[in-house]
Formats: C-alpha cells, sequence, structure tokens
C-alpha cells in the first residue's frame, strides 16, 4: 500500500469516526455506516488537511465513494 | 486595547462606503486583512487610508462576487496566502431599485448572484478555514429594506431579507464549530449608494429616523468590527440594527 493510499485509509477513519479496520473500497456516500451529510464535512475537512489541499466545493458535492475520494485526489496532485 | 489585534479578515466589496470603512476601522484595531472589490483603483484608495492609520498594507484582490469563477480564483489566492482566517465581513452589494411591475428577469439575477449567493459561497469558503482552527466570525451586511421593506426595492429587499435567513441558518450550522455568524442591518447611511434617492423621499425618510439624522459609515464599521472581534464571543445568529432608531 502506497503512502498516500495509507493516509487516505486514515483520512476516512478520521473524518467519519470509523475504525481503520473498517475503511474499505466499498464505503459509498449515504450507504455505508457513518457516512451521512454531517460526517460528509467532516471527511472534507479531514482530506483537504491530510493531504493539504482545499478541495473544490464542486468535487465536495461529487466525492461520494472511497473509490471516487482517490480519483477527485488525483485531480489535486494526488498520486496513489 | 485593541479589539482585533492579531486577528487576519478577509472584507469583500472593499473598495468604498461602508466596507471601505470597515477596512479602515479593523485595521486601526489590529487587524491584517485581505480586501476584494472589482475595482482596483478603490482598493488602494482603501490601502492609502488604512496607511494613514498606520495598519498593516492589506492584500488586494480584484474579484466580481457575482461571478463564482472570479470569486473561487479569490478564495485560492486567499489559501495560497493564509490558512487561518479569523473574520469574514461580506459587505459586497449592489442596489438596483425597480417597481414591481418593471423588474426584469436580468436584473432579479444580477442582484440575487451579487447580494445572495456570493454571501452563501463565502460562508462556504470561510467557514472552511475556520473550521480546523475552531474559531471564526463572520459578519454579513444585510439591510433594514431586509426587514422592513421598501417601495420600489422588491428585489433589493427579497436579497437583504435572503442574508438574513442565511446568516441565522449558517450560525446554526456552524456553531458547533464555534464559528459565529451575525449581521448587520444599517438603515439611512450617508454613502454612495443613497446619492440617488430623491429629495422629497429623503425628507420622508428622514422623519422616520428617531435620531433625526443619516448614519455615517464609520458607525456601521465599529459594529462591524465588534460583531468580528471576540468582544461578542458568546453571540451569534443576530441581526443588529445600526439605524438611528428607525426599527424599533
Amino acid at each position: 500500500m502506497s503512502e498516500n493510499e495509507q493516509k487516505l485509509r486514515q483520512a476516512f477513519a478520521s473524518g467519519l469516526n470509523l475504525p481503520e479496520a473498517d475503511v474499505s473500497e466499498e464505503l459509498q456516500y449515504a450507504s455505508s455506516q457513518g457516512w451521512d451529510s454531517i460526517a460528509h464535512m467532516a471527511l472534507i475537512a479531514s482530506l483537504d488537511s491530510t493531504f493539504d489541499i482545499m478541495m473544490d466545493t464542486d468535487d465536495a458535492i461529487d466525492l461520494s465513494s472511497y473509490r471516487k475520494a482517490r480519483e477527485i485526489l488525483t485531480k489535486y496532485g494526488v498520486r496513489f | 486595547m485593541k479589539i482585533l489585534e492579531g486577528c487576519s479578515g478577509w472584507i469583500t466589496g472593499a473598495s468604498r462606503g461602508i466596507g471601505r470603512a470597515t477596512a479602515v476601522e479593523s485595521a486601526r484595531q489590529g487587524a491584517s486583512l485581505i480586501l476584494s472589490a472589482r475595482s482596483l483603483e478603490g482598493l488602494e484608495e482603501t490601502a492609502r487610508a488604512i496607511e494613514l492609520v498606520s495598519g498593516p498594507r492589506p492584500r488586494l484582490i480584484v474579484c466580481d462576487v457575482a461571478d463564482l469563477t472570479s470569486l473561487k480564483a479569490a478564495f485560492q489566492e486567499i489559501v495560497s496566502h493564509t490558512k487561518k482566517l479569523d473574520f469574514l465581513v461580506n459587505n459586497a452589494g449592489i442596489l438596483r431599485d425597480a417597481f414591481l411591475g418593471m423588474i426584469s428577469g436580468a436584473q432579479i439575477e444580477e442582484v440575487m448572484r451579487t447580494n445572495v449567493f456570493s454571501v452563501i459561497h463565502t460562508m462556504q469558503f470561510a467557514s472552511r478555514l475556520m473550521k480546523p482552527h475552531k474559531s471564526g466570525s463572520i459578519v454579513n451586511v444585510a439591510s433594514i429594506i431586509g426587514r422592513a421593506g421598501n417601495e420600489g426595492q422588491v428585489v433589493y429587499g427579497a436579497s437583504k431579507a435572503a442574508v438574513l435567513g442565511a446568516t441565522k441558518s449558517a450560525a446554526r450550522e456552524l456553531a458547533p464549530h464555534n464559528i459565529r455568524v451575525n449581521a448587520v442591518a444599517p438603515g439611512v447611511i450617508d454613502t454612495s449608494m443613497i446619492a440617488n434617492i430623491p429629495a422629497p423621499k429623503m425628507q420622508d425618510l428622514m422623519h422616520t429616523i428617531k435620531m433625526g439624522r443619516l448614519g455615517t459609515a464609520e458607525e456601521v464599521a465599529k459594529v462591524i468590527c465588534m460583531l468580528a472581534s471576540n468582544y461578542t464571543s458568546y453571540v451569534t445568529g443576530q441581526t443588529v440594527g445600526v439605524d438611528g432608531g428607525m426599527w424599533l
């Protein structure tokens, strides 16, 4: 697992208040436990601070799954 | 004691009137500032006025708040300049008077984009910078027209009422993050915005002001600075009238 992949998992765990072991590729907004609209804002803040970026609002809205997060972060120069 | 010592703030519409007065007063109170407006010339004049009160040179950003692309670029510039924002003053606004039967769709869009959409967008942006620090204050400049209404100002009144609604909702949402959101509602303030009011109408207006005089931009600025500062650390979701007793 790359360093950024590990950071992404930690950011999800911190943002969604989940044990890191529960963070998986299958996480989906609204259908995964703990990932509601309030947790989503915490997740975006967590991703911002972890990768030292300021995600565009449209990207924050678009970030609907773990896989999508990886795809969006690539736009900000994060390599996995 | 300077109530904004060590604070950094962003003021929109800072090239004249209440925005300029707020910039000068907050600099006098120790803040370092990011100022935005459409006119660089106006911003430079504000920067010179700040220099006269020995405030630090502000960062000037030419930005049209009605244009989301321009606003996003301004925000990116702010983020590259600082990771900490203590206060935001949403002052940019326009006035387009027209009687109900004479309001065009384009006019409604222009006013709403400038007076309402921009306030929501800048609150989004600013709160992103404030949340990690668990601290911040947002002051939205509304108007007495948003509370009381006025003939010929349906669009402006609707836009400023929307600002008050957005202020209250944002205050509820951001309070757990220790970010306060308040509004000021100026009455008739002696700025270029009232220059086109016909003399008879102005006479009528003067009769409704209990203190019997126009307000000054500096009087509004002082209230904004107070709300921006920790002097009002337990105040959120409020609208403070700065209107000489017009709204009583």
